[in-house]
């Protein structure tokens, strides 16, 4: 029986007036593929920034497992707790940061797992000049499982666009999450690059072990990817299943291509 | 290349309106005691000439920077060209360089006049100030508009610490790094919910509130008098006021090294990682578990250590403080130096802050026209250079091997 | 009871001139995001303007005073908005896609700039302001509570303030300003010409701060270059507090700071009168940073 990482459950979330998200139910457990699709505005990236603790949902619950089997209600929790306890996630537009290299980006993604304060910082005892050697080759090995070892040290606004949003996930699996959230990862790719990251994205779960919760607007990706779709519109879940299921639900059809 | 004649006319016409506009203040001046005006038609005309030429070469340097500056260097001639920071880089290099500086700085107060001693001394002072708010400005982001307070707490640590108990200098040092970095905490927990404008309003709110509750609580503090007779250090026994002048000099250098040496050991760790990346992005920093508040709290205490340990040297240089000495006008220099400089690189801001405290010294023509020309450099760097003058060089890590 | 009632003139008369400087302070950041820390200059200036002009008018020619105030205000707003339009030009708009750290920082330079023009090309020291506003027979200090200058003050306030409310709801430039301000691309693509009304904001703001200067200079009687920073800074404080980008909040604020700073240095201490305006600040930035009546502002993620 699979551990459930993830455990959303009546969840709404209300901006004002507007229910950007109304009464979800969702789980994710252990190894799956998940996709969440549905048309522009239809409240994935707001579900994504409730669940990593962006905002505080209005109604309902968010759990997360941890690797011991415990759960944690989430609402409300700020997001750097939340990645420490294995959530990890991409960005819609990308939200690197620029001025520093590949390699430093990916160190960052290193903080939490690290342990160093400031006086570690300062006087560089044994254990800190350990840790910090360790960073750089951990961080370079990312980089290298995700072919980017070639940008280390090049800033990462200039990369190109493709690499840019690798970088963005090889920042976020530096976090050592157990669950990691992709916001639209294959945008602006072309499909030489969308197969590419078909591939990263099924080796990440089977070598890494991580499980995957994504957003997308890429059909043939999600259908190839994902063992399980939820389909939300105007913030209702309005099908849930295999893709083959959804991909013939009558209601989903219906929300794409109109009446 | 342009058309001549499209550039001149919008010289002209530049030149006309900065005439028509600055009319009143440059050219009419009203005594009002005699009852005269005074008209000074020949202010008019500077403002012609100079905004004629000034504008022209303001719109050469605008599109310059928009449109990059035309020539681009192959990759080649890159490589070749000569790089003053890499060469100096190199070990054998750096090595002679700072051995003949460190001899240098080390016998320069026998060769100078003693007032030039007093003067480097404040040079280097404000370099410590200017390194400290790097911290917090080019590290961590934060517009901080009230860093003289934490220089100001310092000063007054030594200061009344030594009126109601007598503490010598040696035991100020310490404590006044440890009040500023307890007000960097302090000034830190309102903020931290800001972003960007609103943040650097409140911390010039602080600075103001400070010097206005020194000022006021003179029970306690002695108010606008200030405190008079702070003793300089002594070595061994007291010594003059050349002595002590000359000791507070090498002590300045000594915590110069000092504070070089923790900041570049805070740069390269996971704690200056963190500040930058919250600098950069904050909310991609907080996915990376970088908890915000934690660290927008470690980069004000960072960065107020340094001033509030300053503060106990002004102190004991000047020997008398008083709350005047710490206003806004400090704040605004110190932000001058670094922004001048180079936001977030060392030796930037270690060029801003001598510019900016040796300039109006060694120009003393120019004195009136200080602050005037700093808010220039401001607007300036701002637009044309906001890396500043020396702009920070990241670390490149060596890639392929299996220890950088 | 009288003294209860000047305090409460004295506060209103403060907020009134708080307002006229904390419009600008408002619509500015409404329309490019900027705390222009250069619009207290903006004030001083008008006031020295009107100062300049009007003692000039008053030596050299024998117009009569209103007409010698008329034509100072009018200069007063006329180049105060000169100064607000070309620094707009000079400083702000290259950096309009700049970090906002460093548009601050060009911000905080022009202040310098101006503050220091003015020190230089003028003096430092305080210029007397011959107040050009004649005393109505019945009004006079002494025998009622309000003085003629105070009432000008509050009635001009207003007039202003109507005024500005008008062109903003019903004026095509006033709803392609709201359109800019509420998503500059969008207004873009609608065919509104961004830089004019970029432009326009900052005249319509800096000719508010300069009646505000001349206003404030008859009632003092005497000001220096320096008055722009205070005064800017509580106007400030006073557009944070009723919610900046908001116009009634500007308002608002402006006249619930002037009531405070009147009560508090009559009541509590008035050594600390200038305290008050930052004790304001910080807790209605922790508490409600959106301001009395500005709208919460959610970031896209």
């Amino acid at each position: 029986m699979s551990r459930t990482i993830l455990d959303i459950n009546d969840f709404s979330m209300v901006f004002g007036g507007l229910r950007a998200v109304d009464h979800v139910n969702m789980y994710i457990d252990e190894g799956e593929i998940v996709a969440l699709i549905g048309p522009n505005g239809a409240g994935k990236t707001t579900l994504f920034n409730c669940v990593t603790g962006v905002y505080t949902p209005s109604e309902g619950d968010i759990t997360v497992s941890d690797t011991e089997g415990k759960t944690i209600r989430t609402n409300g929790i700020k997001p750097n707790r939340i990645t420490e306890l294995g959530l990890a996630r991409t960005f819609q537009n990308i939200r690197l940061f620029s001025s520093m290299t590949a390699l430093e980006n990916v160190m960052i993604g290193r903080h939490p797992k690290l342990k160093a304060g400031i006086f570690g910082a300062i006087f560089r005892d044994k254990r800190t000049r350990a840790e910090e050697e360790k960073v750089i080759v951990d961080s370079l090995a990312i980089l290298r499982k995700l072919d980017l070892e070639k940008y280390a040290n090049e800033p990462a606004s200039s990369l190109p666009y493709g690499a840019q949003r690798l970088l963005e996930i090889a920042r976020a699996m530096a976090t050592e999450p157990q669950l990691l959230l992709l916001d639209e990862p294959a945008a602006g790719m072309n499909p030489q690059e969308t197969r590419e990251l078909d591939e990263t994205i099924k080796r990440i779960r089977d070598e890494e072990g991580i499980t995957i919760l994504l957003i997308e607007h890429d059909m043939s990706l999600v259908m190839s990817l994902s063992e399980r779709i939820y389909v939300l519109d105007y913030g209702k879940l309005i099908a849930q299943g295999s893709p083959d299921e959804v991909k013939a639900n009558p209601a989903v059809i219906k929300a794409y291509l109109g009446e | 290349m342009k058309n001549i004649f499209q550039e001149i006319r919008k010289s002209v016409l530049s030149a006309i309106w900065l005439m028509i506009l600055t009319f009143p203040i440059m050219v009419i001046k009203v005594n009002s005691f005699d009852n005269v005006v005074i008209w000074r038609w020949k202010n008019l005309m500077w403002v012609g000439i100079g905004t004629f030429f000034l504008s022209w070469l303001w719109r050469f340097l605008l599109d310059r920077k928009e449109n990059g500056s035309g020539v681009e260097k192959t990759e080649i001639e890159k490589k070749n060209k000569f790089s003053l920071r890499e060469t100096l880089s190199e070990r054998k290099v750096k090595i002679p360089v700072l051995s003949v500086l460190a001899v240098l700085v080390l016998v320069f107060p026998f060769f100078v006049k003693f007032y030039q001693v007093g003067i480097m001394t404040s040079a280097l002072m404000f370099v410590i100030l200017g390194l400290g708010l790097n911290i917090v400005i080019g590290y961590g982001g934060l517009l901080h508009l009230g860093y003289a307070a934490f220089y100001a707490m310092g000063a007054y640590t030594y200061g009344l610490m030594y009126l109601y108990f007598g503490l010598p200098f040696w035991g100020a040092l310490p404590l006044g790094a440890v009040t500023g970095a307890l007000f960097g905490i302090l000034i830190g927990v309102p903020v931290l919910r800001l972003r960007g404008d609103y943040l650097a309003i409140v911390t010039l709110a602080f600075g103001e509130i400070s010097r206005l509750l020194l000022e006021n609580m003179s029970g306690f503090t002695r108010g606008p008098e200030g405190i008079a007779q702070i003793p300089r250090p002594g070595f061994f026994v007291k010594l003059s006021l050349q002595g002590a002048t000359t000791y507070l000099f090498y002590i300045s250098i000594a915590l110069v090294i000092f504070t070089i040496f923790v900041i570049r050991r805070l740069e390269d760790s996971r704690i200056g990682r963190a500040l930058e990346a919250m600098k950069e992005d904050d909310i991609a920093a907080q996915s990376m578990g970088i908890d915000l508040a934690k660290t927008k709290l470690i980069t004000f205490a960072l960065g107020a250590v340094w001033a509030g340990m300053v503060g106990v040297v002004l102190a004991s240089k000047t020997t008398y403080i008083n709350p005047g000495s710490f206003t806004l006008m400090e704040s605004v220099m110190i932000l001058v130096a670094v922004v001048l400089g180079g936001t977030g690189s060392i030796p930037g801001v270690i060029l801003g802050a001598f510019l900016v405290t040796l300039i109006p010294e060694y120009f003393r023509a120019l004195a009136d026209y200080r602050m005037l020309m700093f808010g220039v450099a401001l607007v300036v760097m701002s637009i044309f250079r906001p890396q500043g003058i020396i702009p920070r060089v990241r670390k490149r890590y060596l890639v392929g091997e299996e220890q950088s | 009871m009288k003294y209860f009632l000047q305090l409460v003139l004295a506060g209103l008369t403060k907020g009134s001139i708080y307002a006229l400087i904390a419009l600008g302070y408002t619509m500015v950041y409404g329309i490019i995001k900027l705390i222009n820390f250069a619009h207290g200059e903006i004030y001083m200036i008008g006031a020295f303007t009107a100062l300049i002009v009007g003692g000039a008018l008053q030596i050299t020619t024998g117009l009569p005073p209103l007409a010698i105030l008329a034509i100072s205000l009018a200069a007063a707003i006329f180049f105060s908005s000169g100064y607000g339009v070309t620094m707009e030009k000079i400083a702000y708009k290259p950096l309009r896609n700049a970090p906002r750290l460093t548009a601050l920082i060009s911000a905080i330079g022009m202040s310098l700039i101006l503050q220091n023009y003015v020190l230089l090309a003028q003096t430092s020291d305080f210029l007397p302001f011959r107040s050009m506003i004649p005393n109505f027979p019945f009004l006079t200090p002494g025998k009622s509570l309000v003085t003629t200058t105070q009432l000008v003050i509050l009635v001009t306030t207003v007039i202003v303030m109507v005024l500005l409310t008008l062109l903003i709801k019903f004026t095509r430039i006033g709803k392609a300003m709201r359109a800019t301000s509420q998503d500059k691309v969008m207004a873009q693509l609608v065919g509104i010409d961004i830089n004019r009304v970029i432009t326009f904001t900052f005249a319509i703001g800096s000719a508010t701060a300069a009646i505000g200067g001349v206003l404030i200079a008859n009632h003092m009687g005497q000001i220096n270059f320096y008055i722009g920073f205070l005064a800017g800074i509580k106007a400030f404080v006073a557009a944070v507090l009723g919610g900046i980008g908001s116009i009634p909040g500007a308002v608002l604020g402006s006249l619930v700071l002037g009531m405070t700073e009147s009560f508090g240095a009559g009541y509590i201490s008035s050594a600390y009168e200038d305290a008050f305006a930052f004790v304001i600040l910080i807790i209605i930035l922790i508490f409600k940073p959106s301001g009395l009546l500005g709208r919460n502002e959610i970031e896209k993620v």
